[in-house]
């Protein structure tokens, strides 16, 4: 029996988990996917916000403002990719500067530090590639950038330290209420028990909600496609550059990626499909002809990759965290969009809060380590670190993945850390990422994934399930 | 770490990479080859069938015989090879160059070197390149990368195949994943006419039956975890005709869409790139801008014989070893003007010639045309004409100019010459 079973291990149910990791309580991570931020969370945008978009009367804004200045403590002990580089908003027309007023004023209520109107001088000098057709604009200094699905492998890694317990490819398909707590059944029989449960399912709060006969809400899956652009690209800001927002989204984005390269999107749109991740001719142009105003740099010709990701809206567009009034020792985490990366870690804060008033006991660990011990990557390393680590291992000067430089102890790393996927090893990694999308490195990275797990060759995936890489060998059976 | 010095460094062990190295060591000059493979060869070790030879050897080779008979002659000569080796920096440093690399077998390894040549090949355009729509499972593939997995690896990439573009790798592989069992339903080119030579079109694709949609594209490609399906459309004014889109049923998409140098070396090395080709600019030497680092192959344009590719690696070897000697490479290089595309030309490489050699062009036209007629002229005079019966972007085209055509500098003039198709 575990004190907590959190369902769904993307950015916040990993906050989650790492945040009561701190306690002594035991907890289950139980994800849907082969891999962690496999839902929603990898195809966020990457953004740390900065608090000026929502009203402050919204539990979103409070939170966002709660969870951005705690990046940087996190990172210090963590270790992800994160960068504040601020948030410039661009606007192009007197009507645009007046919604800046306005942002601006919800930016001071919400206390994002140093956020400032800028004239049209000011904002060409925060961001030069802007097109000089800026009026002006906002400049919020507090905004960063991230890559969540290292923030996700962090939290969780971190959290797996301090002794909870992470189950990936288990399907949550059934729950019953026993005397303490509650019994969890997986699609394929497997079985949890827990004292509470979080629901921070994501796209599938509703349906887990649902299944604990707690509250009733329909998760609208909204649609977002995002561009990629190759590292170093003539369309690299060096802020991440807003436009003034539409009504149900905070628009299309230019975004200096914290690795270089520069991401374009996203779009919003209600799609019916949870599963629904696929992009379209459309989007591609309207995606382009949105940044290209803001960025005339921005080139098409540049791109590397595209995907989709999918928000878990709530009607009214608001997080829903509480207690359930229903179904008894159930914590309700849902509606968790944008911007809930920015939140997560406050998310955390007040989920542990919830639990404590519930009557969970959460004496402090002795031994909880906050630190994760970073294993050195190349592409990290200058030449005076690198020339003892690869005199002790020639592992470290095995360039498997060439436009990201990463060796074949970086990959042997992420498969010891779980990633035994081609997806889980390129978020972990970057391998395949770069510009030639894994032309050259995917058969080095299965052949190493063969060696290090024995799995024969056409049972690796891309992402679990049938998503098998080459269906079989020739010549198998002994014959040529 | 490893040390060691030569008189030229070789970066990339493929075709161009050894005919060049035995070039330089042929004049006497002393070389290795670096190479993040641990075999020699390159891409040609993937490429089983034939077609390899004719022009350099006068008879048809598979790519693994056409490498060996390089491979045995660089041994034999006394080159260094340092194999699974990646190098990831080239440096100025004094009169010299240094290279730094990554190596499985050797750890950090330093070069020095006089010259440098960049023999790296180029990679494959992929799916974000060509932008299509859809979802993103698993069963997309480059070609090459699909050809590796079957040649190398021995492994099946799916049972149900739809290969878009028309490439001489993406025809190549329409055959032989039909002879590793894989039904290939359909080869989509962009193009009215065939991207690949007219042999692959009869032999890989007529002979058994795989059908050609010319001026078609693939508009989706769907599927959760693996592919299920693809969209395909003809195009119309340059759009894809929803009305007439159908789907074929696929668990596997191959893309033959391009080649791109690979130069992302040579450009952290201070090496400018030409964007009609995306390899660097060369000087008749096959100089690139940098002093000292020459080019060849496919890191300089994109060749369609690799008996051109080492043709031209075995001129930038000769090249690289007279630069070493110092006297024969200030005397040409005073004497250089410079080469342009002219009109239906795309690019023409290298890009400056010399009086008074023989000069070796290779251009790439930009035109579909029949009894067409190129024409190389300075500052406006013809030196040459030829008669073609046929050009098409796809198919390169390989100019020799004599030192006898090619009329002295005269200092008062720019000596521009351009190659023109009409």
């Amino acid at each position: 029996m575990f004190d907590v079973a959190v369902i769904g291990a993307g950015v916040s149910g990993a906050a989650i988990a790492r945040r009561l990791s701190a306690h002594v309580v035991s907890v289950a991570l139980i994800e849907r996917a082969v891999d962690v931020s496999f839902g929603v969370s990898k195809a966020n945008s990457g953004i740390i916000h900065a608090a000026f978009h929502h009203e402050p009367s919204t539990l979103k804004a409070r939170l966002e403002a709660a969870g951005n200045p705690m990046f940087d403590g996190l990172q210090a002990e963590l270790g992800f990719p994160f960068r504040r580089v601020g948030i410039v908003v661009a606007a192009f027309s007197e009507e645009e500067m007046k919604t800046i007023e306005v942002l601006y004023a919800r930016g001071v209520a919400n206390g994002s530090p140093g956020i400032e109107i800028a004239g049209r001088d000011r904002i060409l000098g925060l961001e030069p590639k802007l097109n000089p057709d800026v009026r002006g604009g906002l400049f919020a200094p507090s905004g960063g950038i991230i890559e969540p699905y290292r923030f996700a492998f962090a939290l969780v890694e971190n959290a797996l330290a301090n002794g909870v317990r992470l189950f990936t490819g288990w399907n949550v398909s059934a729950a019953r209420r026993i005397a303490d707590g509650w019994h969890i059944e997986s699609e394929k029989g497997e079985r949890i028990e827990a004292r509470w449960v979080v629901n921070a399912a994501g796209l599938f709060a509703d349906g887990v909600s649902a299944l604990f006969g707690a509250e009733s809400f329909t998760i609208s899956p909204r649609k977002g496609e995002e561009y990629i652009l190759e590292r170093g690209c003539a369309g690299l800001p060096s802020r991440v550059v807003f436009p003034v927002p539409a009504r149900n989204s905070k628009g299309t984005l230019v975004i200096p990626t914290v690795e270089g390269t520069v991401m374009l999107g996203p779009t919003a749109e209600e799609v019916g499909d949870k599963d629904d991740v696929s992009t379209t001719p459309e989007n591609l142009e309207r995606v382009f002809d949105l940044a290209a105003r803001m960025i005339p740099q921005v080139s098409r010709r540049d791109i590397i990759t595209s995907f989709a990701g999918l928000r878990p809206a709530l009607p009214g567009g608001d997080f829903y965290i509480d207690l359930s009034r229903r179904a008894p020792r159930f914590v309700q985490v849902a509606g968790i969009q944008s911007p809930g990366l920015t939140a997560s870690p406050a998310i955390a804060e007040r989920v542990k809060g919830l639990l404590e008033a519930d009557g969970l006991a959460l004496p402090p660990k002795r031994d909880y380590v906050a630190t994760l011990p970073r294993a050195p990557r190349i592409r990290e390393l200058s030449a005076d670190r690198l020339e003892p680590l690869v005199a002790e291992d020639h592992s470290h000067a095995h360039v498997v993945c060439r436009c990201e430089t990463v060796s074949e102890a970086d990959i042997v790393e992420a498969i010891r850390k779980g990633h035994t996927t081609l997806d889980g090893i390129k978020f972990y990694t970057r391998a395949g990422m770069g510009r030639c999308q894994g032309g050259f490195c995917t058969y080095r990275i299965m052949q190493i994934v063969a060696r290090e797990t024995g799995m024969p060759i056409e049972s690796i995936t891309k992402r679990g399930g049938a998503s098998a890489l080459v269906v079989g060998r020739l010549g198998a059976g002994g014959t040529a | 770490m490893h040390e060691r010095r030569y008189d030229a460094v070789v970066i990339g062990g493929g075709s161009a990479g050894l005919a060049a190295a035995l070039a330089l060591r042929e004049a006497g000059r002393t070389a290795a080859i670096v190479e993040r493979e641990p075999f020699l060869g390159g891409i040609l070790m993937q490429c089983i069938h034939s077609g390899f030879g004719i022009h350099e050897f006068g008879v048809d080779l598979t790519g693994p015989e056409y490498a060996e008979r390089f491979i045995g002659r660089v041994l034999a000569a006394g080159i260094d090879v340092f194999l699974d080796t990646t190098v990831m920096e080239i440096r100025p440093r004094g009169e010299r160059r240094e290279l730094t690399a990554l190596s499985k077998r050797y750890g950090v390894v330093r070069l020095s070197a006089g010259a440098v040549v960049l023999a790296m090949g180029c990679r494959e355009r992929n799916r974000g390149n060509v932008a299509i729509a859809g979802s993103r499972p698993a069963g997309v593939f480059t070609a090459g990368l699909a050809q590796r997995l079957v040649n190398i690896e021995g492994c099946i990439p799916g049972r149900r195949a739809v290969i878009v573009g028309s490439g001489d790798i993406g025809l190549i592989m329409a055959r032989r994943l039909t002879l590793v069992g894989c039904r290939v339903l359909a080869v989509v080119e962009i193009q009215p006419y065939p991207s690949g030579s007219v042999r692959n079109i009869v032999q890989c694709l007529n002979d058994f039956s795989i059908p050609l949609h010319l001026g078609h594209v693939v508009t989706r490609i769907a599927g959760r975890e693996r592919v299920e399906s693809v969209d395909i459309a003809p195009l119309v004014d340059g759009r894809p005709d929803e009305a007439r889109s159908f789907r074929l049923d696929c668990d596997t998409v191959l893309l033959s869409v391009g080649l791109v140098p690979e130069n992302e070396l040579s450009r952290a090395a201070g090496v400018p790139i030409n964007g009609d080709t995306n390899g660097p600019y060369v000087d008749a030497d096959l100089m690139t801008g940098a002093e000292g680092i020459f080019a060849c192959g496919n890191v300089l344009h994109v060749h369609d014989l690799v008996d051109f590719a080492t043709e031209e690696a075995r001129r930038c070897g000769q090249r690289a070893a007279a630069y070493l000697g110092g006297g024969a490479r200030a005397g040409a290089s005073a004497a250089q003007s410079k080469v342009a595309p002219g009109a239906n030309v795309r690019y023409v490489v290298p890009n400056a010639y010399v009086p008074g050699r023989e000069n070796v062009l290779y251009l790439r036209p930009m035109i579909v045309k029949n009894d067409a007629v190129l024409e190389a002229a300075i500052d406006g005079a013809g030196i040459r004409k030829r008669k073609l019966a046929h050009v098409q972007p796809s198919e390169m085209i390989r100019l020799v100019l004599r030192a006898d055509e090619i009329p002295a500098a005269d200092p008062a003039r720019p000596n521009l010459m351009e190659v023109s198709i009409r």
